[in-house]
């Protein structure tokens, strides 16, 4: 493999490349569904290839191909100088890569039992019994139960010296109940919804999970969604959001509008930009004296941890907000050096055929003080809602407004009626600056973002997010109204 | 890419290896390149060369999926053990319709040498026009031009064989100032029907006229709609409810409307993957050919497109939508819908307005509540109040909330005029004309 690398890198440096890197990567992924206890997919899908990036008369170039030969290297590599040479055709100054990026070694996600060394008979009886508990519930239409592993073995190089190889496990599931009755759709999902929570471990976070043990509970509380009722309708209260709700909150409102590419409009046509300007660092309150949010790709767990990034720079973490105080950026190489900042090792290509862009790591609320039944206890009045049903966020990450699968009403410090429908509306800095507590202790958790868009060709990135419950003063809450 | 001579040795390897008592074989292959512009600059330039073989398996009415992008003869062996592994570890599915059998396959040819072939050059000269229109007025242009070609041959062993090979273009710009944005965009299957010039000046209009943008309150408005928000109503719909699969489940806004008028008389929605002027694709992802679907019908709704799966459970016959088994869970899906176009110009539309608001394009939208198709979303990239007939101000963006369904039971003039647009979700795209729109849900502003 090493030998091939080099030749690519040797290649561009003799067509010209000042710079030039590249990527091989392996991924296996198996993916199962259970669905009304039926085996709706159980699927083992491989793919492998390399992509070599470029940068030639200071613009980029990249190509990629899954045909691992010699000859496939030297025409890809060509390739990669040959659009290079057209970039620079439409370019108003030269990429500066800032410091030289020398990272060797070999990383292996920690995890106690290998998923793929686990049958599939033994996966699959977890997901029938789930859905054998589910379907002891009347009014639920679809019963979904899924289980993911993917193993991605990397390898990177680059002109300047670096040689990376990485093993990433990752390990996902969960179970989804949808209920139907009187022109009403409800769902609950578990451990959080859109099909999955995922985090970097082994077989023991499917034993950990205890779908079976989960899915009644699951399957109960839509079926009573239907019945429920609806969230009241344009007010202003206390909110109090489940840590997977705090955790889609910080990916889409402090997550994405501190990833530097955005910032300096290199996503404008397609993902937005960012209010968080660099005139903004050290004197904006992002939020309240109890925000603190971190980029950390050396957590355990989160679906952000790696050895390097596809830069090859070292994993490593970065406050972004610090007691309110926006201080800090998602960043690349090419984007550190506009900053005169070095990478704190944000670039991540969802495989090898895209090139690496600023992603998210494990950007994390870090942890409070309170236990989530103290801050019921000391709410007088207010909402309580979990997991993410809708997000939608203007493209300067500004105006948010999202919706949860379910809410509970909170009165004189207790958890009420139950509520359907919630949703919430607000302005991210507004919002943050609401937030007068921070659950930790048990209520803290890493949550996993298996499905972050973002790019051109289009690129899914696995993000993490460590999260607890939080509590938000003056929320308008009820968009939609009653039918 | 293959060529159908090549993919039918490859295929033909796997089938001689046997295990299954019954096999399908898809194999994809996509050759594609793009190139990224932001500030007047290209930033990103890629070319990507994959394919995959997708193998499903079936033992009685046991099925396993397996596929690969390696195709030596160790990964083929690899990849049919798999999927039998697979078959033989599932349960049977009491519902397994079985594969299609061989078929008749119109003709329908959406290949351009010259598109499978563009050279990045190219690429980069027709993005230079933009760049050059942008700077000119002091503005900076971002987007993307993408060219490339693919292939999709499906194969079973009861003797379907179908060979479909396509070109595509797409090109996609916002023009921003401090303050202001434009957007333009549009999709073919020839590069050369691809305007660079056209889009630019589109885009940069739009940027100029949305300068100094005042803020106006939610509500509901009037609305004259670009074909470009047009899209995101029928890929909304589609997404949310004209499959089979979400009708079956309950969840989707078909239930309790189908063969009932929903939507203004004015609206008339299908899908047909055998028209040219679309980007087309003669068979379904099972082999099975592509029928043209009534969705709406002069606001009346006709039913959803279906896959072998869904049609067995409800009693009907596959209307040729099947996706890749590899994404089978979503279930069928319209990949080529079209909406009828009218009489009226997008001047006519302002001209008849007396109030309301010219929106140019939404942006982030997501479903709020399935059964009526409950939207939230942003404006963006120029939106326009109108007063008496004419664009009085450019407005700052809002936050809409709103059914889908009920909007377009407030269509009262449709463009003469259809673009064109390919869908950010591979091989899926529209061909809509503006709308004007008698009510709209604004629930939010931004700054």
């Amino acid at each position: 493999m090493k030998s091939l690398m080099q030749r690519a890198l040797n290649l561009a440096q003799l067509q010209g490349a000042e710079y030039a890197d590249i990527r091989v990567v392996h991924n296996r992924t198996e993916s199962l569904v259970v669905k009304n206890g039926v085996v709706d997919a159980l699927n083992f899908n491989e793919s492998i290839g390399f992509g070599v990036r470029v940068l030639v008369d200071g613009a980029w170039g990249f190509a990629s191909s899954r045909e691992l030969t010699e000859a496939e290297v030297d025409t890809q590599t060509a390739l990669a100088v040959e659009i290079a040479h057209a970039s620079a055709l439409v370019k108003n100054g030269r990429v500066n890569l800032g410091p030289p990026v020398t990272s060797q070694g070999v990383y292996h996600t920690p995890l106690k039992v290998d998923p793929f060394t686990i049958s599939l008979d033994q996966k699959l009886q977890v997901l029938l019994q789930a859905d054998a508990e589910m379907s002891r519930v009347a009014g639920v239409r679809v019963r979904r139960g899924n289980l993911t592993f993917i193993q991605e073995h990397k390898w990177f190089a680059n002109t300047e010296g670096a040689f990376t190889e990485q093993t990433i496990v990752e390990t996902g599931g969960g179970l989804q109940a949808t209920a139907v009755g009187d022109g009403e759709v409800q769902v609950r999902s578990f451990p959080t919804s859109f099909g999955r929570q995922q985090v970097t471990a082994g077989w023991e976070m499917v034993e950990k999970w205890d779908f079976p043990g989960n899915a009644y509970r699951v399957a109960n509380e839509a079926a009573a969604l239907l019945k429920a009722d609806p969230c009241p309708s344009e007010i202003t209260t206390t909110l109090i959001l489940g840590g997977d709700q705090v955790a889609l909150q910080i990916h889409e409102s402090c997550g994405h509008p501190t990833e530097l590419d955005r910032v300096f409009g290199s996503e404008a046509a397609y993902a937005g930009t960012s209010f968080l300007t660099p005139d903004k660092l050290n004197t904006f309150q992002y939020g309240s004296p109890v925000v603190n949010i971190t980029a950390d790709s050396l957590r355990p767990l989160g679906l952000g941890t790696f050895g390097w990034d596809d830069e090859g720079v070292p994993a490593q973490s970065t406050p972004l907000v610090k007691e309110g105080v926006f201080v800090g950026y998602l960043m690349s190489r090419e984007t550190a050096a506009q900053l005169d900042r070095a990478s704190n090792g944000c670039m991540r290509a969802s495989g090898w055929n895209r090139i690496p862009i600023v992603r998210m790591t494990n950007v994390s609320l870090e942890p409070g003080e309170w236990r989530l039944e103290d801050l019921i206890a000391d709410t007088d009045e207010g909402i309580y809602m979990e997991t993410n049903r809708s997000w939608s966020i203007d493209d300067k990450r500004y105006n948010f407004q999202f919706g949860t699968e379910i809410g509970y009403e909170i009165k004189n410090g207790k958890l009420g009626r139950m509520l359907r429908n919630p949703t919430y509306t607000g302005f991210t800095p507004q919002f943050w600056n609401s937030c007068d507590a921070v659950c930790g202790g048990k209520d803290w958790q890493m949550w996993g973002t298996p499905n972050c868009g973002k790019g051109q060709p289009g690129q899914v990135a696995h993000t993490g997010h460590g999260a607890a419950p939080a509590r938000f003063r003056n929320i308008r809450v009820g968009v939609l109204k009653a039918p | 890419m293959f060529g159908e001579e090549e993919a039918r040795k490859l295929i033909d390897k796997v089938f001689k290896r046997g295990g299954c008592q019954s096999v399908e074989i898809l194999l994809l292959s996509n050759d594609q390149s793009l190139t990224r512009f932001a500030n007047n600059t290209i930033h990103q330039n890629v070319a990507e060369r994959d394919a995959d073989l997708i193998v499903r398996c079936f033992i009685g009415k046991r099925m396993g999926i397996a596929s690969t992008n390696r195709f030596d003869e160790t990964a083929l062996d690899e990849v049919i053990a798999r999927a039998r592994e697979n078959a033989a570890a599932s349960p049977e599915d009491p519902y397994y319709p079985g594969l299609p059998e061989p078929a008749d396959y119109q003709t329908v040819r959406p290949y351009d040498q010259a598109t499978a072939s563009y050279p990045p050059k190219s690429r980069a000269e027709a993005i230079g026009i933009v760049c050059r229109l942008a700077a000119e007025k002091g503005l900076n242009a971002s987007g993307a031009f993408s060219t490339g070609r693919s292939e999709v041959v499906i194969a079973n062993s009861l003797g379907v064989f179908a060979y479909h090979a396509a070109t595509s273009a797409d090109f996609q710009t916002v023009v921003m100032s401090a303050d202001s944005s434009g957007r333009a965009h549009a999709s073919a299957w020839k590069a050369a029907d691809i305007d660079a010039e056209a889009l630019g000046s589109e885009a940069v209009q739009k940027a100029e006229l949305s300068r100094n943008p005042r803020a106006v309150p939610p509500g509901e408005y009037t609305v004259v709609l670009d074909p470009y928000v047009t899209e995101d109503l029928l890929h909304m719909l589609n997404f949310h409810g004209m499959g089979a699969q979400a009708v079956f489940e309950g969840r989707s806004w078909m239930n309790d409307r189908l063969g009932q008028k929903a939507m203004s008389a004015e609206v008339s929605i299908w899908d047909d993957g055998l028209d040219l002027t679309g980007l087309p694709m003669p068979f379904d992802y099972e082999g099975v050919p592509r029928q043209r679907v009534e969705i709406v019908s002069q606001g009346v709704v006709q039913g959803p497109v279906y896959d072998r799966y869904t049609a067995a459970r409800m009693g009907k016959v596959s209307t040729g939508h099947a996706l890749p088994p590899t994404a089978r869970g979503f279930g069928p899906i319209a990949a080529n819908l079209f909406m009828a176009p009218g009489i009226a110009t997008l001047e006519e539309m302002i001209r008849s307005t007396r109030k309301g608001l010219h929106i140019t394009r939404f942006w982030y939208t997501r479903l709020v509540h399935p059964r009526d198709c409950v939207i939230t979303g942003m404006t963006r990239d120029g939106v326009f109040l109108i007063e008496n007939g004419e664009l009085a101000y450019p407005v700052k963006n809002l936050r809409f909330t709103q059914s889908y369904v009920e909007a377009l039971n407030h269509v009262e003039m449709v463009g003469k005029e259809t673009r064109l647009l390919a869908s950010e979700f591979g091989g899926m795209a529209v061909r809509v004309p503006a709308l004007k729109l008698s009510a709209f849900n604004f629930t939010g502003a931004t700054v």
